[in-house]
């Protein structure tokens, strides 16, 4: 079954790359799949593996961290989702978000947070120190020992 | 009908925790101190409940998704939408029953 084809509107609707709207529908079914993916493992190794959730603290996050795998898996997902998001947002802006002036305001503030958010996250698992000089040994991961 | 404005709202609340999560797992680059101290509050009765919440809405959100992109590709899931919305529901009490009874039992210590 194909659906009808609809003739084209006679005024163009102005946005400057016509493609875009189907590239954001894209996205989001590209990017869905892997995010179940992701997330789904990403909570099932935090709250159900172990002592769920009371066994996290800095020596559980260090300890995954000192892995690649968590590092670069932490990192797509934040993007990924990110963007997943702050595409969502960006959808609801536009149908409940009627002044031209409150919609501009709100699109900006959501690039700003999707943009700083996945700064900050990068930056925190990038440049993540697993034993900080002169930090309480006690709250530090095992493999600390002999490393201060 | 109803499943689009479960996907909006979970989409929505997903969104602000996702802000607020990565906020406070910032916080191990400040000192181990100060993550364990905010990682405590999630691991509060109350707070377990909201995360339970969360993971309520993460679920739904994720196989609502899944049933959204079989409509778009596919007729016979397009012919069969009332009885994916229903597999949903049903994938959704099939994962949280256990996750509930495994979490809450860490949240308030029993297992």
């Amino acid at each position: 079954m194909t659906a009808p084809r609809l003739k084209d509107p006679r005024a163009r609707s102005g946005r400057l790359r016509p493609g875009a709207e189907q590239w954001s529908w894209r996205f989001m079914r590209i990017t869905g799949p892997l995010l179940l993916v992701l997330i789904l493992t990403h909570l099932f190794i935090n709250l159900l593996t172990g002592d769920g959730v009371s066994q996290i603290d800095f020596a559980f996050v260090a300890g995954k961290w000192a892995s690649p795998l968590w590092q670069v898996w932490d990192l797509v997902m934040l993007v990924l989702a990110m963007l997943h998001g702050g595409n969502g947002m960006r959808l609801l802006v536009n149908d409940y978000a009627t002044g031209r002036r409150m919609r501009t305001t709100l699109h900006s503030l959501l690039g700003f947070s999707v943009i700083g958010i996945i700064v900050l996250g990068a930056l925190v698992i990038f440049t993540f120190d697993p034993c900080p000089a002169g930090a309480d040994a006690s709250l530090l991961p095992s493999f600390c020992e002999g490393v201060a | 009908m109803w499943m689009w404005v479960v996907h909006r709202v979970t989409g929505v609340a997903i969104f602000f925790f996702l802000l607020v999560h990565v906020l406070d797992t910032s916080l191990v680059r400040v000192s181990p101190e100060a993550y364990n101290e905010i990682i405590g509050s999630y691991k509060t009765p109350i707070y377990g409940l909201v995360e339970a919440g969360l993971v309520a809405a993460i679920l739904l959100h994720a196989f609502n998704g899944l049933r959204i992109i079989a409509v778009d590709h596919s007729t016979w899931a397009l012919r069969h939408q009332k009885q994916l919305v229903w597999a949903v529901w049903i994938i959704f009490v099939v994962l949280m029953v256990p996750f509930l009874i495994r979490h809450l039992g860490h949240v308030f210590g029993a297992a």
